[in-house]
């Protein structure tokens, strides 16, 4: 299988801290693949290096999208990252609050649409037919995420764990092939991380995305992820299956204190 | 709140003249004071009270009449309409003078709309707008002045310079945020208006330009009465354009890029959008309503001077846009229309009126700091059967 | 030389005075993390103050030294009230609303305080007394300094190292830090956040109605509009050294005091305004936070 994100010994310093020490991962395409490490492990960081949030000290972040030849990111902007298809959500929420459900998702469709200000003016026939694109596909992708009745509500009125479901739902409407997830579980209660379980393989089968995911629920993790890296103190510390890690010496002291031995 | 009333009696102590002692204005001051204070501290109660009161019962989509009065056209037509004949017949109702007030009230109309883009919806605060009244307004002046140009011709020159200049200060800016970004543009405008007064051989100064023609309608000769009514349709005119024109890009792709990029940044460039042209572009879409209504300015009053774009010219637009609701189109066209008629009609109050103005300015905002009408997003609706 | 240092010396006088009136809209921004728009006014009404105390004082005869040490302290006194009156009727009730709303009501306190003063003092300039007597000892140099110079300086570098102090040491000086650096946890700790915001303004305004008065025995005459200008300049002093420092107040006080100063001397004197200003936008595009402002970025 082909693999579409291949960091390359990822460094990144803020002043004299060494947040993410040459790091290295690789996702295949269709792959779910977690990242988890302890709090402050650096694994948002790595995340914000990706996408174009940080401007990476060193190493090298190649993307590989579907049919099309492995291309350098590090250093590019937020946006183009985002044109060049990989859509992220964040760890605290980031809706357009004062925006309704649907133009949250329109957002989204900003990057493969076109018009400009005077196709915004003159409403011409091909803009028309646009919005109405956008509207309709954005229509879709809500009923898919299940908040399709909540469309003309403020985002800011959406309970919790449904502002998650339209973050995804808006990240997937930029047209993605590696979809980045930040805790998507954070802050659920059980029956919602359930129902989460089930909705990311489902986005995976049906919109033909590869997944990279944040999570601390260790079931959620061990329950849907194909790999999984471990980092620590933004050292990689472990890389495998789901099993493969449960029994990783280094995992559980990382996760449990070094004297595990001991006792 | 109590602790307030002894300063605010204490004020009217320090202002008796030296030479004649004013007892009887301090006798008045501490009167008025006492009772304004009471009713401040009534009002304040009440606005806790009724907050307090709400918050239980707020619904999910609150469907007032408000709302309904504008987002179902079968209201919201009528009173379009309504508005529309109204506005129409008003200089054939009233006098001259009136009409007058009207086509400046109207300027300002424009002016709120296009800050409206820059701050309402793009949330970039704006303190130096004026300078691209400025800029248009000086851009007819020197061309007629040097070159002859009419009206007309300078209209879209005005504009497209006011933009440019608007997207020249944004490149600097880019990075700027909230506060600093307010400064900054206050210093440009503040900039603008120096060089205007200073440069003299190019601007004559603080003297301004006199004699700037109005806008000819076919050549003919018009006397003063029908010069007042014709512009004031041309700015009736120029108005319903920008609330045409504002209202498609509120509503447009670009609109909702602006509104993204007021409500997150990170998120919005995360989604994809290039948050640099997005700045720029409303910075200069703001830009050219206030240069074209700058000429129009200066075509009305057949003169300009540097005095006319003053800070407070700024701050009053901004006012508009606030007093309003951020966003809200209509908000900013009621909120231009009372901000500029209210001052007029106070002259009965003559030298009180701008005291006045200030007051409402502040009790405004601490009793409804959301503005007049807060911005009704639109309802998309899917077309059943267009789906793919 | 002696040109060179007279206006080295003129700014300095200036930009004491910008120090002065930026103190306080530093200390609100750290603090409230807003702009007082009518922090100009407050000066302008210190200046009114001193004014009429000490006219009327003139008038009953008292001595000189009892008149300056009256009127300024009349003229911190009211300005610290009105400050504190300001806060409470424009900023309090507005502490959780949008941004924006707090900034427009202070405009609107601003138009209302200089329309005030214009009903009740009229709108002529009015001649302020020369408060601060020759020093004999500045005789042979009085080309270069004028003694009310030397104390506008003297008094700025005083009440620097006060506040400085204060905000260092003392226990209110310290609630004011805490409660800059998070509002929510300060009033969680037990700091009545209140009672504090209200000391900022009280100060803040006390050292603007001491620059007021100051600058008015400078000048020799005040108006109703002295509070715009004086407070936009002042403002850009603040932000110049980095908004919410204190000692990048003093900073951006003496900039922009000297650039204006040597500016006007050598270049031209109509364009004062404009070097003050570019400068101000020179700075902000290449160092956003000011000279010695934190760089703040947004977690994601």
């Amino acid at each position: 299988m082909q693999t579409i994100l291949d960091v390359k010994q990822l460094t990144m310093d803020f002043g004299g801290l060494r947040a993410i020490d040459h790091v290295d991962l690789d996702i295949k395409q269709g792959e779910i693949v977690a990242l988890i490490g302890p709090n402050g492990a650096g694994k948002t960081t790595f995340f914000n290096c990706i996408t174009g949030i940080y401007k990476p000290t060193g190493g090298d972040v190649f993307i590989a999208p579907p049919d099309e030849k492995p291309k350098r990111i590090n250093g590019k902007k937020p946006n183009q990252i985002t044109v060049a298809g990989l859509a992220r959500t964040f760890q605290n929420i980031r809706l357009f609050a004062n925006m309704t459900v649907l133009e949250n998702v329109m957002i989204g469709q900003h990057c493969r649409t076109h018009t400009g200000i005077l196709g915004s003016i003159f409403k011409g026939k091909g803009v028309r037919a646009e919005e109405r694109r956008v509207i309709d596909y954005s229509h879709m992708l809500l009923k898919k995420v299940g908040l399709d009745q909540y469309a003309h509500y403020l985002a800011k009125n959406l309970p919790y764990a449904n502002q998650r479901r339209l973050e995804i739902a808006r990240a997937l409407a930029t047209d993605p092939f590696l979809l980045l997830l930040d805790e998507p579980a954070a802050g659920m209660n059980p029956q919602e991380t359930l129902e989460l379980d089930q909705f990311i393989t489902q986005i995976r089968e049906e919109e033909n995305v590869s997944i990279l995911l944040i999570e601390h629920d260790m079931r959620l993790v061990m329950s849907i992820s194909d790999r999984i890296f471990v980092v620590d103190y933004g050292k990689k510390i472990a890389q495998g299956t789901p099993a493969e890690i449960q029994n990783n010496e280094n995992v559980i002291k990382a996760y449990l204190g070094e004297d595990i031995d001991d006792a | 709140m109590v602790l307030t009333f002894p300063f605010v009696a204490m004020k009217v102590d320090s202002f008796e003249n030296i030479v004649t002692w004013r007892w009887d204005n301090v006798l008045y001051m501490g009167v008025g004071c006492f009772f304004i204070s009471w009713l401040w501290r009534y009002l304040l109660q009440r606005k806790e009270f009724s907050k307090s009161d709400t918050t239980g019962k707020k619904n999910l989509i609150q469907q007032t009449w408000k709302d309904r009065l504008f987002s179902d056209p079968k209201v919201f037509c009528p009173v379009l309409i309504a508005a529309f004949c109204i506005a129409s017949v008003f200089p054939f109702i009233f006098s001259p003078y009136q009409t007058t007030i009207m086509t400046t009230a109207l300027i300002y109309v424009v002016l709120g709309l296009g800050l409206n883009i820059v701050v309402g919806l793009a949330g970039l605060l704006d303190l130096g707008y004026v300078a691209f009244y400025a800029v248009g307004a000086y851009s007819y002046a020197l061309f007629n002045y040097y070159y002859g140009f009419g009206f007309w011709a300078i209209l879209p020159v005005g504009a497209v310079l006011a933009g440019l200049c608007g997207v020249i200060l944004g490149v600097p800016v880019l990075r700027l945020r909230g506060d600093y970004l307010a400064i900054v543009t206050l210093g440009f405008g503040e900039i603008i208006r120096l060089v205007l007064e200073n440069w003299d051989d190019v601007t004559f100064g603080p003297q301004g330009i006199p004699n700037i023609p109005k806008p000819n309608f076919f050549g003919l000769e018009m006397d003063f009465q029908t010069v007042t009514l014709y512009m004031y349709f041309v700015v009736f005119a120029m108005t319903i354009f920008t609330i045409v024109v504002v209202r498609r890009l509120n509503n447009s792709r670009i609109g909702r890029a602006w509104i993204a990029l007021r409500e997150d940044e990170i998120a919005c460039q995360a989604m994809g959008i290039d948050t640099t042209k997005t700045k720029l572009t409303a910075f200069g879409l703001g830009a050219c309503w206030a240069g074209m209504m700058g000429v129009f300015f200066a075509a009305k009053n057949s003169f300009v001077n540097p005095h006319s774009f003053t800070f407070i010219q700024s701050a009053m637009i901004l006012c508009i846009v606030v007093l309003g609701g951020m966003g809200s189109i209509i908000g900013a066209i009621l909120a231009a229309l009372i901000l500029i008629l209210l001052p007029e009609y106070l002259r009965a109050f003559s030298e009180y009126r701008m005291l006045i103005f200030g007051g409402i300015m502040i009790i405004m905002m601490v009793f409804r700091p959301e503005g007049l009408i807060s911005n009704v997003r639109r309802k998309y609706e899917l077309h059943e059967g267009e789906k793919h | 030389m002696d040109y060179f240092l007279e206006l080295f010396l003129g700014g300095l006088t200036r930009g004491s005075i910008y120090a002065l009136i930026a103190l306080g809209y530093t200390m609100v921004y750290g603090v409230l993390g807003l702009i007082n728009f009518a922090h100009g006014e407050v000066y302008m009404i210190g200046a009114f103050v001193g004014l009429i105390v000490s006219g009327f004082l003139t008038v009953l005869g008292w001595p000189i030294l009892a008149i300056v040490v009256i009127a300024t302290m009349m003229a911190m006194l009211f300005a610290g009230a009105y400050g504190f009156t300001i806060e409470k009727v424009a900023y309090q009730p507005l502490r959780h609303a949008p941004r924006l709303s707090p900034l427009i009501s202070a405009i609107g306190m601003s138009i209302f305080l200089q329309n005030y003063v214009l009903l009740a003092q009229s709108s002529d300039f009015q001649a302020f007394p020369q408060l601060v007597p020759e020093f004999e000892f500045l005789e042979p140099y009085s080309h270069i300094i004028l003694s009310t110079e030397l104390v506008i300086i003297l008094a700025a570098v005083v009440t620097l190292i006060a506040l400085f102090l204060l905000i260092k040491f003392t226990k209110i000086g310290k609630a004011m830090r805490a409660i800059s650096q998070d509002r929510q946890m300060a009033m969680l700790l037990g700091v009545n956040v209140d009672n504090v915001i209200s000391a900022t303004f009280i100060i803040g305004s006390a050292l603007a109605g001491l620059g007021g008065i100051l600058v008015a025995s400078h000048v020799g005459q005040i108006n109703f509009y002295i509070g715009f200008i004086a407070g936009i300049k002042a403002f850009t002093a603040a932000v110049l050294g980095g908004i919410g420092s204190i000692p990048g107040a003093a900073l951006g006080g003496l900039i922009l005091g000297w650039t204006e100063s040597f500016a006007t001397g050598y270049v031209s004197s109509d364009y004062e305004d404009v070097f003050a200003f570019g400068l101000l936008v020179f700075i902000l595009v290449f160092r956003p936070a000011g000279i010695l402002g934190k760089v703040s970025s947004e977690k994601v």
